[in-house]
């Protein structure tokens, strides 16, 4: 079992004070808490007040590349703009990453020695448009196959398994 | 490294268009703490008493507070200050929004302008990169629409923009400095803006703030939010709901206006409607308030939700918070969607939404009167919604009557003459108070009114109930957990506080309580008007998650400066008396300190003189409400004395300044 972690983000309940991004910038501090900087935040509130987007979002994984094309989203009639939904720390915005060096960030649910109960994001987010959820999931090991089984399989899924056994056969007696 | 400020102030020279970065004395914020009482002692320091508001010597100056930035929850205020074009005294004006967290990131405490610019500019500032920009295309533009031209033309969405409307343009008396979800609307300081030439301030700030004591400011930022979470759960029994929880009053998040609409007045505050809140009534403004609002929101770092998205179909979608909700509506006789649709044009004019309903009512008064004439309502739609929209128009280009009114219902009254004066009721200091006439005298409300130096009580108030609980049950149970009292006695003072006979208003609290009381409330505004932290979980609320017991430990882990609860008194009344000092060389004297005759039916000559002497004595000022020789020295203010002396003040009667004429201030 694998113990998946997630931020349940509900952008009804979102006021827009940023104190996610004051927080977690915070608790990224080395040492711990001595400085504060939204700009090194890990979580940003992406928001546009006047056309009531209020979109809290984490830094996810780094990529080299921008995506060929872009997705735009209309959710309740408000038009989000593209990337908005993105996670990643990516050449084509300056998002999720230092100030400073421009090196990539990215959410690690706070995760510390001991064990905090939920993210600093969540702690401060007395609106609850951050949740923190746990949960198991099973994880369900597939069989690797290999090239060989591979070719085969398409060879029986073609021919049928008794023509491939007997191929088979024909072919080791003949070494 | 100077934690928590910057060390930094921006100075900008609009005359010659010089940009400096000054670093700032330290000491000065051991003194002053920072915000406001920093933003006085420049004004002191620097803007002799002899310079007139729109002089371009007058300094306006843009300050954080000590606090803002950091993650206190609730610090994020920005504090304004220049001499008030209205009130001829320092004017003192405050708004929350994320303005001060971001100038902060950009490495600045404030930023003072001084000198005129010759054409309509705005800021630019961004980390070290600070430009002067032409803004005659912004000219006329609405504040928030500015703010919107502003970030897009310099394609930084994340901006935040301070600016101001056609009114600050047109030197409005009224005139607001916007933000979006908030605004510094008091006395009249996007006039002084307008006069500088300077249409906005806008600033994208990357950098990062410092604390001493990290660990320990954070444990007492949890202690805050915790004592957050469980106070929002449980508001305070008996008093009215707006003021049950913490925030600046709901008006936004909640709709019952039973207490406002029939204890507040109507109109120029004249009328009361003691049985206008009906079902009906309450149904239908609940629907219009519902229908209009989008979202709750808060300003930076803060969990409550004090303002709201508002968007009336068919006009631009705007920002609201507190009050402006029924100001309009209440002085236009009207309803709530009216309220809801001319707050959107007043905030894009950007003009005080205390002050110029109340105007407008002033004006339809003075018509109905016969003292204002069809002459000078020539072009006014006869209707009575149509009027107020007129009225606005006029008053924010200054045409016509507008021109007279722009300049608020006391300078508008003395100019329009024909016993104009007595419409002009509702003032203190040549200022506009909220529109409240009560029956009997409370005398922590008249000392509260009288020698406030923000001249605005709802910046003056708070910690005490406003009135006393009925029962001792109630009132038992109300103390049983007031840990933010700064001593035992104030306990005492509410249990023993009646509704009636001996130990109730006026009398009750006694003269020397109502100073305690008083000086109470005013330390919890001054100790945030210096840090940044927002009255609404401070000074403000019953029962808040900030006061003086905390207070002091936020101060010392942030800056690693020593703070205890007497220093921080101490700077407090440093603070208190240099702003007073200001003031008195300008002019103020006890003379000015009255709040309107008609505030309150019942009044009590005699005793409002006790009061007065007492608070006075309190303060360690003289009867004529001048901070002595022996004061000023006890706090290292003895360069005031020196002034004082030079010019006379401290001798009866002399230096004291004849009363200022209005001059012209046509555009």
């Amino acid at each position: 079992m694998k113990k998946v972690k997630v931020i349940k983000i509900d952008v009804d309940k979102c006021n827009g004070c940023r104190a996610c991004e004051v927080i977690c910038s915070a608790f990224h501090a080395s040492p711990k808490y001595s400085s504060n900087n939204p700009e090194r935040s890990r979580i940003r509130l992406i928001h546009d007040p006047l056309k009531d987007l209020y979109l809290p979002v984490q830094a996810g994984e780094y990529t080299k590349a921008e995506c060929t094309g872009r997705d735009k989203y209309v959710l309740d009639g408000k038009e989000y703009d593209e990337c908005d939904f993105c996670r990643a720390s990516c050449p084509s915005r300056d998002l999720f990453k230092e100030p400073d060096s421009g090196l990539p960030l990215k959410c690690d649910m706070c995760e510390s020695d001991p064990p905090l109960s939920e993210p600093m994001c969540v702690q401060w987010c007395l609106n609850d448009a951050l949740t923190y959820e746990e949960r198991e999931e099973e994880e369900t090991e597939e069989e690797k196959l290999e090239d060989v089984e591979i070719g085969l399989e398409s060879m029986v899924n073609k021919y049928g398994l008794e023509k491939v056994i007997d191929t088979v056969a024909r072919m080791s007696k003949k070494d | 490294m100077r934690y928590a400020e910057t060390g930094f102030n921006l100075e900008i020279d609009l005359s010659r268009g010089n940009i400096e970065r000054v670093a700032t004395d330290p000491r000065l914020t051991e003194l002053h703490i920072g915000g406001l009482g920093t933003n006085a002692r420049i004004l002191w320091d620097r803007v002799p008493p002899e310079i007139e508001p729109f002089s371009p010597d007058n300094l306006l100056i843009f300050s954080t507070g000590l606090l803002c930035g950091t993650p206190a929850p609730g610090a994020n205020r920005t504090m304004v200050t220049a001499y008030s074009p209205q009130t001829l005294l320092m004017g003192y004006s405050m708004m929350g929004g994320f303005w001060a967290p971001e100038l902060k990131h950009a490495g600045y405490d404030k930023v003072i302008f001084r000198g005129k610019s010759p054409n309509l500019i705005y800021l630019w500032i961004q980390n070290d990169k600070v430009e002067i920009r032409d803004a005659s295309h912004l000219r006329g533009k609405g504040a928030n629409e500015t703010a919107e031209l502003i970030k897009q033309e310099l394609k930084e969405p994340n901006a935040q923009v301070a600016a101001i409307g056609l009114a600050g343009e047109n030197k409005v008396y009224m005139a607001s400095i916007e933000q979006g979800r908030s605004s510094a609307s008091r006395l009249g300081l996007g006039a002084v803006m307008g006069d500088k030439g300077i249409k906005a301030i806008a600033v994208r700030g990357t950098k990062d703030i410092n604390l001493a004591r990290p660990d320990e400011f954070i444990e007492l930022c949890n202690e805050v939010l915790k004592y957050i979470r469980a106070r929002e759960e449980k508001p305070v029994p008996g008093v009215m709901p707006i003021l049950a929880g913490l925030g600046s009053p709901q008006e936004m998040k909640l709709v019952d206006e039973k207490w406002h609409t029939e204890n507040f007045s109507w109109g120029n505050a004249r009328v009361r409607k003691k049985e206008f809140w009906t079902q009906e009534v309450e149904e239908k403004w609940k629907e219009t308030q519902l229908n209009v609002r989008t979202r709750l929101i808060s300003c930076y770092n803060c969990p409550m939700k004090c303002g709201a998205m508002i968007s009336v179909p068919g006009i631009s979608t705007y920002m609201m918070k507190c009050f402006s909700k029924l100001t309009y509506t209440m002085a236009a006789f009207s309803d709530l969607d009216f309220g809801f649709r001319i707050a959107q044009r007043a905030t894009e004019y950007g003009v005080d939404g205390f002050s110029t309903p109340q105007v407008m009512a002033f004006a339809v008064e003075l018509y109905e009167a016969g003292i204002l004439t069809d002459a000078d309502f020539a072009g006014c739609p006869s209707d009575n919604e149509g009027r107020f929209y007129w009225l606005l128009d006029r008053i924010v280009q200054r045409e016509g009557i507008g021109e007279v009114l722009a300049n608020g219902t006391h300078w508008a009254a003395q100019q329009i003459g024909k016993g104009a004066e007595e419409y002009a009721h509702n003032n203190i200091k040549k200022h506009e108070q909220l529109p409240l006439k009560l029956g009997m005298l409370n005398p922590v409300y008249f000392l509260m009114y009288a020698t406030g130096e923000k001249i605005n009580i709802t910046q003056i108030e708070g910690q005490f109930p406003q009135s006393p609980f009925p029962t001792m049950e109630e009132r038992e149970d109300f103390v049983k957990d007031w840990i933010q009292v700064p001593d035992e006695k104030f306990k005492q003072y509410l249990l023993d506080w009646e509704l009636r006979g001996e130990k109730s208003n006026p009398y009750y609290p006694t003269v020397d309580m109502s100073v305690d009381i008083v000086d109470w409330q005013e330390m919890m505004h001054y100790i945030d008007d210096a840090t940044g932290i927002c009255a609404g979980l401070s000074s403000f609320p019953l029962k808040p998650p900030y006061h003086i017991h905390n207070l002091p430990l936020f101060i010392s882990a942030a800056t690693g400066v020593d703070m205890d609860e007497a220093g921080l008194k101490q700077v407090y009344r440093r603070n208190r008396n240099l702003i007073r000092a200001i003031n008195v060389r300008r002019g103020l004297r006890r003379a000015d300190e009255k709040p309107p005759e008609d505030h309150w039916r019942k009044r009590f000559p005699e005793l409002e003189t006790q009061l007065l002497d007492a608070y006075y004595k309190f303060r360690g000022w003289n009867n004529d409400g001048i901070p002595t020789k022996e004061t000023l020295h006890e706090l290292g203010l003895d360069y005031i004395t020196e002034d004082f002396e030079q010019r006379g003040i401290f001798e009866n009667g002399k230096g004291q300044q004849k009363p200022r004429t209005k001059r012209g201030s046509k555009k």
